[in-house]
């Protein structure tokens, strides 16, 4: 029993003291982010590897998200005679929740998991320490231009994955299902705000981005410089990264779509 | 060089991409381009019940959509629901008797403010109020009152 209390003491002080360790590398590579600017060539690398190579699996999700979409709205709406809903039903859920969210889910698998595995290796060669033994800070040449990397990329991409599903939706609802093209898309404007629907879902997912960008570089950071510590600091991004994007979602949708 | 100028291309087209995508959501999907706050007025009436009336439902005249609902709220002086209606300002020819009535879009459909026309001179301005009303049909109210008055007219 004694034994039992004190692994729980232990567990949740060490959880404790890594968050407090995540949010110190949170502040060092924030600061850091400012002495990017300067150098914008390691900020473009860093986009090419984080955002334009996980494009194609962004855009590719969102059409089939939005043609299932489209599909099973379809037969859900026929009942009521309310195919011509249809468009509002794909954008609403697209916009508001499936796009932010899958998107940040398929980028912490494609493109967290990546600069987990890269750094963590980076560390267990020592690279880390060579650069801080040359009076390099590691933070700000390696961390804080990935950082900021995947801070931009993910609104962008969230932005692709909602568009493309939407046009999904369309290909099938009217070239498919024969719902009325314009009957698509004018309800959906009809509906849609601007300021309520795709404000939000942009700020949702740039929280995301900043999550799933903090938690995979971290992860990485902290990782134990062996090749198992790394493997399990890639699983250990994946799985707190997809806690962490599905409860600030509860969270920021209960906060921004709660009064309707 | 030629490596980086082609990762330079890619990430250009990325972007693009991605500001293409936030754009086509603006504009295409949501409402940003047909109706703006800028230019519109804004007119109140009050109703006896407003039903399920809610912000941004749409005002319409003789079946086109000319406004939204902007506000409402209750008069707790007078028992009213006071709506505010913000009209797009193209459509400021809309005589001052005009009739206001909540009307339902189908069976189930959601509800609008109807504008019906009188024949008065005078315009309605900005800040201006509509006197005639008609209020929401409920439709439990009207089943209950035809079922009372069948029943009375059994006896």
């Amino acid at each position: 029993m004694i034994e039992f209390l004190q692994q729980l003491g232990i567990k949740t002080r060490t959880s404790f003291t890594k968050l407090g360790r995540g949010t110190f590398f949170l502040l060092q590579t924030m600061s850091g982010v400012l002495s990017v600017l300067p150098r914008p060539r390691l900020l473009l690398n860093q986009m090419h590897s984080i955002g334009v190579l996980s494009f194609l699996i962004i855009t590719i999700s969102g059409l089939f998200v939005g043609m299932v979409l489209g599909l099973q709205g379809y037969y859900t709406l026929s009942d009521f005679g309310a195919e011509e809903s249809l468009g509002v039903m794909v954008a609403a859920s697209l916009v508001r929740e499936l796009g932010p969210v899958v998107s940040a889910l398929l980028f912490a698998g494609r493109a967290g998991s990546a600069l987990t595995a890269e750094i963590g290796l980076m560390k267990a060669t020592e690279q880390l320490s060579g650069m801080e033994m040359m009076a390099v800070d590691p933070i700000k040449r390696i961390i804080s231009p990935r950082f900021l990397a995947g801070f931009l990329s993910m609104p962008l991409l969230a932005a692709l994955f909602s568009a493309v599903g939407i046009i999904g939706g369309q290909l099938v609802g009217s070239g498919l299902l024969g719902v009325d093209e314009g009957a698509y898309w004018s309800q959906m404007q009809a509906k849609l705000d601007f300021q309520d629907d795709i404000i939000n879902g942009v700020i949702k997912s740039i929280v995301f981005g900043f999550v799933a960008s903090w938690i995979a570089l971290f992860e990485g950071y902290d990782a134990i410089p062996t090749s198992e510590g790394v493997s399990r600091a890639t699983t250990r991004t994946v799985v707190n990264s997809a806690f962490s994007i599905l409860g600030l979602d509860f969270i920021l949708t209960t906060l921004m779509f709660g009064d309707h | 060089m030629q490596h980086t100028s082609t990762q330079d291309t890619l990430v250009g087209l990325f972007v693009a991409a991605g500001i293409v995508g936030l754009f086509f959501l603006a504009l295409q999907v949501s409402n940003l381009s047909s109706f703006t706050e800028q230019n519109s007025y804004t007119v109140t009436a009050r109703f006896e019940n407003s039903g399920g009336l809610k912000v941004k439902s749409p005002v319409s005249a003789a079946g086109v959509k000319i406004g939204k609902v902007s506000a409402i709220h209750f008069d707790p002086k007078t028992y009213e629901s006071v709506v505010q209606l913000s009209i797009d300002s193209q459509y400021n020819t809309l005589p001052d008797d005009t009739t206001a009535s909540v009307f339902t879009a189908g069976l189930l459909g959601e509800q609008y403010v109807n504008l019906e026309a009188g024949g008065s001179e005078e315009h309605l301005k900005d800040g201006g109020k509509i006197e005639i009303t008609q209020s929401a049909i409920i439709l439990e109210k009207a089943l209950g009152q035809f079922l009372f008055k069948s029943a009375e007219e059994k006896k």
